[in-house]
């Protein structure tokens, strides 16, 4: 799906998160948001997936005006920074979930969910896990039970908030080729936020950087590298 | 518990080195015996001798003169209208205190320390005033209360007024213990579930519910225990009609005053005993579902 942000600005009160930007991101790409915190990223990340409202500008949806819409209607696939796994619930539950609080007219019969269950385990490589708890999950693999969840509701798009943040490199390495993989995988327009430009430049099509609510700089990972923008890019990507 | 007796085990086999090496927030065996001792006397003095004070009163002539007492019509009117009471006010304090709770934890506005604040207040207003302000508020000199005894709704001096002081009393309970679960827990579960298609109600049924169920509990047990024990708000607005307004607690004082104390510790142990049931209930549920517990202190 083809999504734009139009001018978009959020406001908390008395301080600015973003002043307005604009982006658009082609159908399919997979997108980094590069910042420090208090960049505005995960504000933009949360407006697109509508648990956050604009204070003014338009995002659309394949051209369509997507602004008003609940979270609901959005169907957007979210991986949150701490994954918000439902901590009662089994990794099937929890996959299941999305599947499940379908209206009954269009949810489908419980052997359609487990198969399909099922399969997204297989796709994230964990297989034999439905039965465990969180509490019982290594972060990497609650990290990959996230993605699943997000996964199991035939988004239209996929929104990962600092995917990687909480894990240790060698986790790191092994998911990023992960996400890269459902990525291409599944066609997603996929958009992530993260604070390592390693992350953003090794796996994002197209990275956005992003400092104090605004948009330093757009463009593919060799081009930035190549010829920075403005002196904070340059900094940036060099830390 | 376990874990520590499991430590102490797997430590076993080289206790002579153990001994040599405490472990840096270990107290010494002497200040560890007093600690115990302190707390085991502070315990039976305060606890254990009132307790058994009141069930050797109780029995001091007999089962059967005890049970005598505890089955006349103004006895089993008590103990009806306390059970009534708490089955009035405790779902309806677990119905308050959720919405209180979640109001506070999930949105931001301006006053919410007020508003946290209000719900203390029953904590540190007494609650013979508490009474009071119900009797000045639906008293048949006052306009409401004039227009609904006229009516034939009596507040005060009926269950109505009883209700509502119980309810004024045990108000906190159930919200003081929600709001630090809530705010710990955040709102990214919920969150979670938006983005995955779930109405609000769902989310609360099968996110926020679950997550909150046994500070629920807890909270509940509380309110319980302090509904069927409350007496200074409930002898204000209950007149004390025996039979027909006095609850268990008024009725073990009249009883009192009235020297007749076998009747009276009698129905101190029935309401001491209820008290007992709930706490059996509560290490019962907890025995049961450790390991559930376990996990949400883990996670």
């Amino acid at each position: 799906m083809h999504i734009e942000i139009d001018e978009i600005a959020k406001a908390f009160g008395a301080t600015t998160a973003l002043h307005p930007v604009s982006l658009a991101i082609p159908s399919g790409a997979l997108v980094g948001l590069l910042g420090p915190s208090g960049s505005g990223k995960t504000t933009l990340l949360r407006i697109l997936g509508g648990l956050e409202y604009p204070s003014s500008g338009r995002v659309l949806f394949d051209g369509r005006d997507a602004t008003g819409l609940t979270v609901q209607e959005r169907r957007a696939g979210f991986v949150f920074q701490s994954y918000a796994l439902f901590r009662h619930m089994t990794v099937f539950d929890n996959i299941a979930y999305g599947l499940n609080a379908r209206p009954r007219a269009s949810r489908p019969p419980g052997a359609e969910i487990a198969r399909r269950v099922t399969k997204l385990l297989d796709l994230i490589q964990l297989p034999e896990i439905g039965r465990r708890y969180p509490s019982q999950l290594s972060g990497g693999q609650r990290q990959r039970v996230a993605l699943a969840r997000a996964l199991a509701i035939e988004p239209r798009m996929l929104l990962l908030d600092e995917p990687f943040g909480a894990l240790d490199a060698k986790v790191r390495k092994e998911l990023r080729q992960g996400l890269r993989h459902i990525h291409d995988e599944t066609g997603l327009t996929t958009v992530f936020v993260t604070h390592d430009q390693d992350e953003a430049m090794e796996l994002a099509d197209l990275v956005v950087v992003m400092s104090m609510g605004r948009i330093e700089q757009i463009g593919k990972p060799a081009d930035i590298r190549a010829c920075p923008a403005t002196a904070f890019v340059r900094d940036f990507i060099t830390a | 518990m376990s874990d520590a007796s499991a430590l102490a085990r797997a430590a076993a086999p080289d206790a002579p080195r153990a001994r040599a090496f405490r472990a840096a927030t270990d107290e010494s065996p002497l200040v560890r015996w007093i600690l115990v001792a302190v707390a085991v006397t502070g315990l039976l003095v305060l606890v254990g001798a009132p307790l058994f004070v009141v069930f050797s009163e109780a029995l001091a002539q007999g089962w059967s003169a005890a049970a005598k007492s505890l089955s006349n019509r103004d006895a089993r009117s008590a103990i009806r209208l306390t059970l009534t009471i708490a089955a009035i006010a405790v779902p309806l304090n677990a119905i308050f205190g959720i919405a209180a709770a979640w109001f506070i934890t999930k949105f931001d506005f301006r006053g919410k320390a007020v508003l946290i604040t209000l719900i203390d207040l029953p904590f540190s207003v007494s609650p013979v005033v508490a009474g009071l302000c119900i009797v000045l508020m639906f008293g048949a000199n006052s306009a409401i209360g004039g227009w609904l005894v006229a009516h034939d709704l009596p507040i005060v001096f009926a269950l109505p007024g009883i209700v509502l002081a119980t309810l004024f009393v045990t108000f906190p309970f159930v919200a003081r213990e929600l709001i630090p679960v809530m705010i710990e827990q955040g709102r990214a579960e919920e969150e979670a579930a938006l983005t995955l298609g779930a109405s609000g109600w769902r989310i609360f049924r099968t996110v926020t519910l679950p997550n909150i169920r046994w500070a629920l509990f807890y909270g509940v047990l509380l309110s319980n225990a302090r509904a069927m024990g409350e007496f200074g708000a409930v002898a204000v607005v209950s007149g004390k009609i025996r039979g027909q307004t006095a609850t268990m607690p008024i009725t073990i004082e009249m009883l009192y005053n009235e020297y007749l104390s076998v009747a009276a510790f009698s129905m101190a142990a029935e309401l001491t005993l209820l008290a007992l049931v709930t706490l059996l209930l509560k290490a019962a549920l907890e025995m049961r579902h450790a390991d559930q517990l376990a996990a949400f202190r883990r996670h």
